[in-house]
């Protein structure tokens, strides 16, 4: 169980940070509609400002414990240029990702998100439980 | 003022979210699919621990947001408004969980990723850049 804390306190972290971006600047902290607004040439200051910060997230990490955080990569360069493909194409025609539908949609009980949210976990259980069986 | 105030937040909710995806483990992809992997053997339940502990925040942080007229920086809550299950959101939430199960990576831990100076994150980011352009520009219905 305690090994599971720091998932418990980042995840609330994450949910603070969505909060704090809701209830001041009225926006909503969806990470694929930022990175699109973004290459859209939307909303640049604030925009390129949370892509700095998220940026510093593993430096300041580094800082407090000594190491930048563990990052172990699954799959080969076919895989995450397909996989990136269809992250982009899929988060832009679905207006959401993990943070957008699966927290701050959750959160506001949109129907909507929740279909989303349900969605694409079945979609990527499917595909990594698949992917796994044959790696 | 307001303006250069937004930035400024902007800039700290970034470093938060940042921060918290790479406690929570959530910028490891190998985390990630030892989650939505569940026939591995050794099932991880990290991920359902960070969106549980993000949700803990978000559902008192909506409500409190319901009570006010407007945010503290601006004149009105910029907030989506379709309510319709479309094909496209059934559609594309479909396809970004393919490539998520691929990969392990969704947009904000991709993005924090890219800081630690590292290959397959810029590979990852330049292709899931190039797939919203791609959707934007040629595939969104009008």
């Amino acid at each position: 169980m305690t090994a599971y804390w720091p998932s418990l306190i980042g995840g609330m972290l994450i949910g603070l940070s969505a909060v704090l971006l809701l209830l001041v600047n009225g926006r909503i902290a969806g990470i694929s509609g930022i990175v699109g607004r973004l290459l859209g040439g939307q909303q640049i200051g604030t925009n390129v400002a949370f892509m700095a910060g998220l940026l510093c997230g593993p430096w300041l990490y580094a800082a407090a414990n000594g190491h930048l955080p563990p990052i172990t990569f699954v799959a080969s360069t076919p895989l995450l240029v397909l996989a990136g493909l269809l992250v982009g194409i899929g988060t832009r025609m679905g207006s959401g990702c993990t943070s957008g539908h699966g927290i701050l949609g959750l959160a506001r009980f949109s129907k909507r998100s929740l279909a989303a949210t349900s969605i694409f976990l079945a979609t990527g259980i499917v595909t990594a439980t698949l992917m796994g069986t044959w790696r | 003022m307001s303006a250069a105030l937004r930035v400024l937040v902007s800039l700290a909710a970034g470093v938060i979210f940042g921060f918290g995806l790479s406690l929570s483990g959530m910028v490891d992809p190998a985390r990630v699919i030892g989650f939505l992997d569940v026939a591995s053997g050794h099932w991880d339940p990290s991920l359902a621990f960070v969106l549980g502990g993000a949700l803990l925040i978000a559902l008192p942080g909506v409500a409190i947001q319901r009570r006010m007229a407007q945010p503290a920086l601006d004149e009105r809550f910029h907030l989506p408004t379709s309510t319709a299950i479309d094909r496209r959101l059934v559609a594309g939430s479909a396809l970004f969980g393919m490539g998520w199960g691929l990969a392990g990576f969704c947009p904000g831990p991709a993005v924090a990723a890219l800081s630690v100076g590292l290959v397959p994150p810029v590979i990852f980011a330049v292709a899931m850049a190039a797939g919203m352009i791609l959707y934007d520009r040629m595939l969104a219905e009008p």
